[in-house]
């Protein structure tokens, strides 16, 4: 998946604050980068971060201007939660894919009753987008042995979708993960891929 | 070699790489990670100053010394540190001095999103705004070496979107630089009246020269592109532009203060129309209007908030510059059902929580000031009434104690001020010692958690250690507040409610100033530990809900509880989230059924 020959190919990268969706994010840049490629990305840390929305822009090719994403040209949709799917699902370019991690992350508003988590957003997302690519990544985690492998795996999934070498992936996430978890890490990295 | 950089990376970077010796700063998103990235250079000093006047002051010294400085700050702490800026860009500098400064447009993290660009014209000072995280590197060697040469302070406005975006940057080899003594020369560095007449008159002259500069350097440059529209611009606005009408000319300003006359000049004679794209302020526009050349901008393009590229595009359009967007793009509209809040909350444990439980059980009025507390505005607690600048909330309670107390107001709720650490030693102090002084009937909680933070965890004076790792001394804010003049000065346990209820209740039945200091730290900085964590015992657990009014995260809805009659409400059973509980306690001291208890025991 990518934006055609010169043009620059865009990944939003969605989550909740804590998921390691700047992680993610950073990885997937350095593969680009050292895949030869310019490349930008923009989130906002601070107080948007407790508990927040986080979102991150990732775009590269051969000459990136705007470190944000235009709206409706996003080829790829990463989202580590379900409902963060629906908010963001208006980034993706038409033909765009999403990959989402079914995850749930309910905040406090919610149990307060002032406001309702939407019930039906794997449905809205069917609705909306072609062949949604809806996994459930926590699950696969822990089958793994460590749940903190979810944001690993996402990657995997979307590295499959994404022009850039599977040798520089392995590279960069090697390098990026503590290093006692870099076999599993690698594990989880291949699990992602071989689900697509 | 090259590194993926983030602006704010880049700008330490660059300071590492042009010389500088000693930089200071407070914490403040976006600008926080400047200092924190520069300290980690071999043979530097950085420091956490308590404030950013003090932060500048520091600054100033070195650059007398004939050291190179780098201060940095977020776009309202220049407010904190005006009072030496404007009478430092008279006296001017020995060795180069860079102020950076982030702006935060669409208020991801602050109190207002004023433009700093009018305090470089205010101050008369050169104004430089990268583009990216390359520019932001270069430009900092830039300032520097301008600075030097103009003998003024320099400018380097960054913005959240260049501080907080990433790109490529190549990196350099430090500098060897020449050593400037410091010569003692009172009329350039004394500003008594009698000096400082001689100063201002060099300022306007040194302005000159700088307009001069701004005509030549290669930062204001022109891109000739096939279309008679010109647009003007800088920052990271000149991006979104490029992305979105790459065809246009041109006119990117890297040093925007002051603005190259002469260039903008030939540049609008080439052109059949002028479009001015910036984000916030009609900065540029209002002095290019000022100069006789028809321009348009803010009435395309908004004045408030951060732009994008779709905001840039859609102005365009309304300028009729574009027919229709560039891609068409039919966006998917999401059902309104979907949208689902998330706004910030208070971590799992945060010692913040249950002090604003217990301010409610007070029906006080709370003045509260800047900082994670500053979310104690938000439903469930609902708790505070005020949050304006850094240390606003002991000197605005006073002033509403006195207010009440002068004018005989029929109002009986006691006047507390909750203000943390960080923001107590930024500038609550002064404002505690006013209290003080004039026997002022205000109950100051101090909300101690040992760190800064909101901005992520930052030291300060009184934490015992320094921004680059050594153990230091540690300012005693209970004996502070005593040399400050209040008399009565307790610690509570934030995690024993009932305690801190009580001691809440017996100074507020004290005609006069207390300060009451809460001793638990900061979530961030205690390491998780699994045995603390809590249960909700399901066949206990009636879904009162009492445990829900504390707003933490951990505490979410479980099995529903069918409505007792027909109509009547729907319940929910709640549960523990095990991977966010830290053990607090503070649900459990609430739960009347005592369903809530260790997990493991």
């Amino acid at each position: 998946m990518r934006g055609g020959k010169d043009e620059v190919t865009n990944v939003l990268v969605v989550g909740v604050g804590g998921q390691g969706v700047i992680l993610a994010s950073d990885i997937l840049s350095e593969v680009a980068m050292r895949s030869g490629l310019d490349v930008k990305k923009s989130e906002v840390h601070g107080m948007a971060q407790r508990g927040g929305i986080v979102t991150s822009h990732v775009r590269f090719g051969k000459k990136v201007s705007s470190p944000l994403i235009p709206k409706g040209r996003a080829h790829v949709l990463l989202s580590f939660e379900l409902a963060e799917a629906v908010r963001w699902i208006g980034f993706l370019a038409p033909g765009g894919k999403a990959i989402v991690n079914v995850q749930k992350l309910v905040p406090p508003i919610v149990s307060t009753g002032i406001a309702s988590y939407p019930e039906d957003a794997e449905q809205i997302l069917r609705n909306m987008v072609e062949g949604p690519i809806l996994l459930d990544a926590l699950e696969i985690a822990e089958e793994l042995g460590n749940p903190r492998l979810v944001n690993t795996i996402l990657l995997g999934v979307a590295s499959k979708l994404l022009d850039l070498p599977e040798r520089v992936w392995r590279k960069v996430v090697e390098e990026r993960v503590p290093k006692a978890f870099k076999e599993l890490n690698l594990r989880a990295f291949d699990k992602g891929r071989s689900l697509l | 070699m090259k590194e993926i950089l983030s602006g704010n990376e880049a700008v330490a970077r660059g300071a590492y790489e042009s010389g500088v010796k000693v930089a200071s700063a407070y914490p403040g998103t976006p600008s926080t990670e400047i200092l924190q990235n520069f300290a980690k250079y071999e043979g530097v000093y950085a420091e956490w100053a308590p404030n950013e006047k003090v932060a500048f002051e520091v600054g100033i010294g070195a650059s007398m010394a004939g050291v190179r400085a780098l201060v940095a700050m977020k776009h309202v702490g220049l407010n904190v540190a005006a009072d030496p800026f404007m009478t430092f860009a008279y006296t001017g500098v020995n060795a180069g001095f860079l102020l950076a400064c982030a702006d935060d447009p669409g208020m991801h993290s602050s109190q207002n999103e004023q433009d700093n660009r009018f305090f470089a014209r205010f101050a008369m000072v050169p104004l430089f705004e990268p583009s990216d995280s390359q520019e932001a590197k270069d430009m900092v060697r830039i300032a520097l070496e301008v600075s030097e040469e103009y003998d003024t302070p320099s400018m380097l406005r960054l913005t959240t979107r260049i501080s907080h975006a990433k790109g490529i940057v190549r990196l350099g080899k430090p500098v060897d630089l020449a050593s400037r003594p410091f010569a003692r020369d009172r009329k350039k560095f004394v500003m008594i009246p009698a000096y400082a007449r001689i100063r201002h008159p060099l300022v306007l002259e040194r302005l000159k020269k700088l307009k001069d500069l701004s005509e030549r350097t290669p930062l204001n440059r022109i891109e000739w592109g096939n279309s008679s529209v010109g647009i003007i611009t800088s920052g990271v606005s000149y991006q979104y532009a490029k992305e979105v009408i790459p065809e246009a000319s041109f006119l990117k300003l890297g040093m925007s203060f002051p603005i190259p006359e002469r260039k903008i000049r030939r540049f609008a004679s080439r052109l059949k129309r002028l479009i001015v794209i910036e984000e916030l302020e009609p900065f540029l526009e209002d002095q290019i209007k000022a100069m006789g050349i028809p321009v348009a901008g803010k009435e395309y393009f908004p004045r408030v908030d951060e732009f994008t590229p779709d905001i840039v595009e859609e102005g365009l359009i309304r300028a009729k510059v574009l027919r229709k967007p560039r891609v068409s793009r039919p966006h998917l509209p999401v059902p309104e059902t979907a949208s689902l809040p998330r706004p910030p909350v208070m971590c799992a444990g945060c010692p913040h929580r249950s002090i604003f439980y217990a301010l409610n059980q007070l029906k006080g009025l709370v003045l509260s000031d800047i900082g994670c507390y500053t979310l104690g505005v938000l439903p469930p607690l609902e708790a505070i009434d005020s949050c304006i600048c850094m240390g606003a909330s002991i000197s605005m309670a006073h002033g509403v104690a006195k207010a009440i107390e002068k004018a005989n107001l029929d109002e009986k709720r006691p006047v507390f001020a909750a203000i943390g650490d960080s923001t107590f030693l930024h500038s609550g102090v002064t404002s505690l010692m006013d209290v003080g002084y004039n026997k002022g009937n205000v109950k100051v909680v101090i909300l101690d958690n040992r760190t800064t933070g909101m901005t992520g965890g930052q030291d300060h004076p009184g934490t015992g250690r320094t921004l680059q790792g050594e153990e230091t001394v540690q300012v005693d804010i209970q004996k502070l507040s005593e040399s400050l003049g209040i008399n009565r000065v307790r610690v509570v346990d934030p995690y024993d409610l009932e305690g801190t209820v009580e001691v809440l209740k017996e100074e507020v039945a004290f005609q006069g100033p207390s300060v009451i200091v809460t001793n638990r730290p900061c979530m961030m900085l205690v390491k998780f530990d699994p045995t603390l964590v809590h249960k909700v015992d399901q066949e206990l657990c009636e879904g009162c809900g009492m445990c829900l009014r504390l707003g933490c995260p951990a505490i979410v809805p479980g099995e529903k509880i069918p409505a007792k009659k027909e109509g009547g409400k729907v319940r929910h059973k709640v549960v523990i989230d095990a991977n966010l509980c830290r053990g607090c306690t503070v649900c459990q001291q609430l739960c009347k059924q005592g369903a809530i208890s260790k997990a493991h025991s």
